[in-house]
């Protein structure tokens, strides 16, 4: 189309001037339009699509969160009510501190262990490909799957871990029952699966690390223990800045795990909330209560946290490297 | 964010939900059958088909052979029957109201759960007038207090009664053997008139397996709970967690407080086994004989059965219960006013809570029959099961639902229900002080309520 317009006005120039002028100024126009707007249609699949999918959600959930919008059933304004009572009520923080703390207990030792084992799989070994292929397979799994097994593994009764624990006269630990035990049962199905995945990324990057840096420090006599931490944590930074963002999003929208860690799907985390996580109280306001304005209120400040969590790593780890 | 992503979950569980399972059945293909079922009308119509969508474990609504008997004799009405999960509160009803909202995606003819019965009468706009299609004929067939439930706020009917639940208590004959204790069932209903006298068999019991692995008296709290908390609301006014005006009583309710303070004993006491009823764990006990009694309406024995499987045959037994009559569950049928064929799904729910569609499902599933007609069948009241030795479960039923005085339940029932059951099980289970318990409870529940 463009082509052929712009080799058909300077033909019609010579004419008669009306027809022509209209030829030019509306094959100018096509030619401003298609300069000006094709790119935004080219882009536009994805701007459509996070319409549909991100900003009308976030926008309908702020619409309802500030209703009290029962499901199937009555709706009335009330402002800024759900916000103001969330923010007193302790089954809320409770969840939040719930969410933080799995989240910690998880995501520090799975980044430390997975740059490790990134470290560990640069070398010159045996069996590199299937070993760096062996590292990813956890992922490969379903989540729920993950959940199921090791839900079994730590049972009270028939659990592996307690059996192995009663080897060493330890009496059956009810993981469920208690805040940590409950934690640490779920952050190792966490970890189980994402530790192998930021390994591989890690370990992409580190790949990327120019070998002759090594080498000039070899020759200045660096141990290479120093050379990891002066040479390769450095430059591998933009790559834990984000396995860092992405673990706190995922570990702040923790939901599967705990909910199947229950065994139920009553969405109220053990007994007393022990492991009940900020998602798992939105779904249990909005589809076990049926309070759908109530769920809408914590899913935005779920948001609010998520955003909060990020900024703080983010400025957590641009000083990593320190030198700078 | 999150909530669209958890949105995207609901979606594909609804959709692996909604792939509904033909019932194979029926050679009704044939053409020389809808002459013999004779009428024109059947003739002119065009084929429909009705889904049924059920809850529940085990044998849940019994409804396969019911449902096969009617697709046989009306090849133009085929009963399409899928019961969708074994849980009723945290799935199935979350997933009605969003189709209910939504306004497709129910079934023609839905299952209601007792418990949420106050939340559906209060929604009228949802449902189809049963009495329309001349369902209100059927008053005579129930109890009252059945057919009461069944009528919305607006005075219309919209739900017919199915099974109802009476009370009794199953348990292990060989446990009991094992622990010294009689087996017959008419001695074990001796040994306890009430509830303390139970707590003596109880530890005489737990005395005998003293061991940490060993068998404890008790599943867990939840059985124990709901069947004091149904005995005892007849004697308070028939109600639980909210008077007739739809106020929250759980706090001056003594049923409640009764029911809660005996389930503290038999914790306290270590006579449970520290289970949540309808868990895997739970499940596996039943079959593997981790416990020795639970509470046990008659729908509960299609779910011990079903649990147990064919290894489990003859090994459990029904007594009565401590304390006297009483009832806990029992359900309804309702058609959605979305439904695309309302009258020919009424036909179905017509059947379905008839006399025959009711006896077919105490048949199959132990649920007994709220409709008064099937309860006098001989079909029922002389059925004995055989997976509990042979029990009369027809005679023991018929009389513990003999003066039935069913339990006022309301909007947020299922709500309070979830969350103090809760509590009971973290007492229970030993993250809630025994001191702190009933103050977390009332709290749970006021919370849930409001």
């Amino acid at each position: 189309m463009t082509l052929h317009l712009e080799t058909a006005t300077p033909a019609g120039s010579g004419g008669s001037g009306p027809p022509a002028e209209r030829t030019r100024r509306g094959g100018a126009w096509t030619a401003r339009f298609d300069l000006l707007a094709t790119p935004y249609l080219f882009v536009s699949p994805y701007f459509l699509l996070f319409a549909v999918f991100g900003v009308f959600p976030l926008g309908y959930t702020l619409w309802v969160s500030l209703h009290d919008w029962e499901l199937a059933g009555d709706r009335t304004f009330v402002g800024v009510d759900n916000y103001l009572s969330l923010i007193t009520d302790d089954a809320f923080w409770n969840a939040v501190v719930n969410t933080l703390g799995m989240f910690v207990m998880s995501t520090v030792p799975q980044l430390v262990l997975s740059l490790v084992l990134a470290n560990a799989l640069n070398k010159r070994i045996r069996g590199r490909l299937l070993l760096r292929m062996g590292v990813l397979l956890p992922l490969v799994t379903s989540v729920v799957a993950v959940a199921v097994v090791f839900t079994q593994l730590y049972g009270r009764d028939y659990g592996m871990v307690n059996w192995f624990l009663g080897l060493f006269g330890v009496d059956a630990i009810n993981w469920q029952n208690e805040k940590w035990s409950s934690w640490i049962a779920i952050s190792t199905m966490i970890d189980w699966r994402w530790t192998g995945y930021n390994a591989i990324i890690l370990l992409a990057a580190m790949q990327t690390v120019p070998k002759d840096l090594y080498e000039a420090a070899a020759i200045d006599g660096a141990s290479a223990r120093r050379q990891f931490w002066r040479i390769t944590i450095p430059l591998l930074r933009p790559t834990i800045v984000f396995t860092v963002f992405v673990s706190t999003i995922g570990g702040l929208t923790l939901f599967t795990e705990p909910v199947m860690f229950d065994g139920n799907p009553t969405m109220s985390g053990g007994a007393t909330g022990q492991y009940q996580t900020v998602a798992m109280f939105v779904v249990k306001e909005a589809f076990r209560d049926f309070d759908l304005g109530y769920a809408a209120a914590a899913a935005w400040l779920l948001f609010a946290l998520i955003l909060l969590g990020t900024l703080v790593n983010h400025s957590l780890t641009r000083r990593i490297g320190g030198t700078e | 964010m999150s909530k669209n992503r958890r949105r995207g979950r609901f979606a594909t569980v609804t959709a692996v939900a909604a792939t509904a399972l033909a019932v194979a059945s029926c050679g009704s293909g044939e053409p020389a059958q809808p002459t013999a079922g004779g009428g024109a009308a059947s003739a002119a119509a065009e084929p429909v088909t009705i889904t049924v969508h059920t809850f529940g474990g085990g044998e849940n609504f019994g409804y396969d052979k019911a449902v096969e008997t009617w697709n046989a004799a009306h090849p133009n009405i085929q009963i399409k029957y899928q019961n969708l999960t074994d849980r009723f509160e945290d799935v199935y009803l979350p997933q009605l109201l969003q189709r209910l909202q939504a306004g497709s995606g129910a079934a023609d003819v839905i299952a209601l759960d007792e418990g949420a019965m106050g939340l559906m009468k209060a929604r009228p706009q949802f449902f189809t007038d049963l009495g329309q299609y001349g369902l209100d004929s059927r008053k005579a067939d129930f109890p009252a207090a059945k057919w009461d439930n069944g009528v919305n706020t607006e005075g219309r009917l919209f739900a017919l009664g199915t099974d109802i639940g009476g009370m009794t208590l199953c348990y292990r004959t060989d446990l009991f053997e094992k622990a010294g204790l009689p087996t017959e069932r008419e001695e074990v209903g001796r040994l306890w008139p009430d509830w303390n006298a139970f707590m003596e068999v109880g530890k005489k019991f737990q005395a005998a397996n003293p061991g940490k692995d060993d068998p404890r008296f008790l599943d867990g709290p939840n059985t124990l709970y709901n069947v004091i908390l149904f005995q005892e609301a007849p004697k308070n006014g028939n109600v639980a967690y909210f008077d007739k005006g739809d106020k929250l009583v759980i706090e001056t309710n003594p049923a409640v407080k009764t029911a809660f303070d005996t389930v503290k004993s038999f914790s306290q006491a270590g006579l449970t086994a520290k289970l949540s009823s309808f868990t895997p764990p739970w499940n596996a006990a039943i079959k593997k004989g981790g416990f020795a009694t639970m509470g046990c309406p008659a729908w509960m024995l299609g779910v011990v059965s079903g649990a147990a499987g064919e290894s489990g045959k003859g090994k459990w037994d029904v007594a009565a219960v401590p304390g006297g009559a009483g009832n806990w569950g029992g359900s309804y049928l309702a058609v959605p006013k979305q439904s695309k064929h309302p009258k020919e799904a009424a036909e179905v729910l017509n059947y379905l809570t008839g006399k025959e569609g009711h006896v077919m499902a105490f048949q199959e599933a132990a649920a007994f029959p709220s409709s008064i007609p099937a309860q006098q069948d001989p079909a029922v009241s002389e059925l004995r099961n055989p997976f509990f030795n042979d029990a009369p479960t027809g005679q023991i039923f018929g009389a513990s639902v003999k003066d039935l005085q069913p339990t006022f339940l309301g909007e947020k029932h299922a709500q309070v229900k979830t969350s103090v059951e809760k509590v009971l099980e973290g007492m229970d289970q030993g993250s809630v002080p025994y001191d702190q318990a009933w103050t977390r409870f009332l709290g749970a529940g006021v919370k849930a309520a409001g």
